[in-house]
């Protein structure tokens, strides 16, 4: 890659700059004060590279959850990636060996980029894409560094920063609401969850619970599903942070 | 608190199966053929339940029995879902709420 992708790059990248050094630096504050400092941060977002999946993981690190709760709720959050790698097949063909990295980094900010920004002219697209999911990776890890790095070092009281992971959720959820015309399944997802999560998992246990929540979801959505496709599905894309 | 093995163990789950999810969709239908409708039709109707399913999962904590036990959940969200119809602005929403919620369980419900 050229300084003259990277040039071209920049500019594109410059309203996921600011929303990834917030979202960074809550996500460092948030996992500093459970226990975990700047390298863990580092780490984390050079790894794994996900907004909401990190926030949960944060609760997950908290929690002491087992591995295989830790892998359930990971794929359940990130499930929505599926769609983007569908609609990503055609524009990473010919990339090589940088398509793994295109693909590891294809979060929904560098998503929402690649599917709307155009190479100028005389930038070789690929390299241009490249130069955005380089550049977005690098203010991920920069927030969430400077955040754990703030929360170490400010004598501030940041009780209830975890907020900031269910203030995203609310915020993809109003989003999705205005996308979508039917709202079955954010209802259904909900009323579900509440169902199984909180009045059953009081005696069961919240755990196992979340599984047969997602289970129970899929299984009437199939049920229904005649009913909820007989309409043209012409809903947008989420407009999901993160 | 977990030790550093188990933390950078979890870690690592997370790390692959987020990248999982990226690269399945790569592995499954990168040939041409497209996805079976089914596949589609629960990658469409899935991610509003999923998110719908955690926003609970979030306000799990909830207990009815004092108003701080719910009254700062339940006003921040509030507001959260009112300043982003407003403004439509994710950052401010996200940081609005946070801010507001943090103030409610630190200086006003204590």
């Amino acid at each position: 890659m050229d300084r003259k992708a990277l040039a071209a790059a920049f500019p594109v990248t410059v309203p996921v700059l600011m929303g990834y050094l917030s979202i960074g630096i809550a996500f460092g504050l948030m996992l500093e004060r459970i226990g975990y400092n700047f390298i863990w941060a580092f780490f984390m977002s050079l790894t794994i590279y996900a907004g909401s999946g990190q926030y949960l993981g944060v609760s997950l690190l908290e929690t002491a959850a087992t591995l295989g709760t830790v892998a359930l709720m990971t794929f359940l959050i990130n499930f929505r990636h599926l769609v983007y790698g569908l609609s990503m097949l055609e524009k990473f063909r010919g990339m090589g060996i940088r398509k793994l990295y295109m693909i590891f980094s294809l979060t929904d900010e560098t998503y929402a980029l690649l599917a709307s920004a155009q190479a100028p002219v005389g930038v070789n697209p690929k390299d241009f894409y490249f130069a955005i999911a380089l550049l977005d990776h690098a203010y991920w890890i920069l927030g969430s560094v400077i955040g754990a790095v703030a929360g170490a070092l400010l004598p501030i009281d940041i009780t209830g920063i975890d907020f900031a992971m269910t203030a995203l959720f609310v915020v993809i959820a109003v989003d999705q609401w205005k996308a979508y015309k039917k709202h079955f399944p954010a209802v259904l997802g909900g009323a579900v969850t509440v169902l199984f999560l909180i009045v059953l998992g009081y005696f069961f246990g919240q755990q196992q619970m979340l599984l047969i929540s997602l289970g129970v979801i899929v299984l009437v959505l199939l049920i229904f599903r005649d009913k909820l496709e007989e309409t043209p599905a012409a809903e947008g894309e989420e407009g999901a942070p993160c | 608190m977990l030790t550093a093995g188990q933390a950078a163990a979890a870690i690592a789950v997370m790390a692959g199966v987020t990248f999982l999810t990226r690269v399945l969709p790569f592995l499954l239908f990168d040939r041409g053929e497209s996805p079976p409708k089914i596949v589609l039709y629960l990658g469409r109707m899935l991610p509003p339940a999923v998110i719908a399913m955690l926003i609970i999962y979030c306000l799990r904590g909830i207990s009815f029995s004092a108003p701080a036990g719910w009254a700062p959940q339940l006003i921040a969200v509030g507001a959260v879902v009112g300043l982003h119809l407003w403004k439509h602005n994710n950052l401010l929403s996200i940081f609005g709420g946070t801010i507001l919620y943090m103030v409610l369980v630190q200086a006003v419900f204590v």
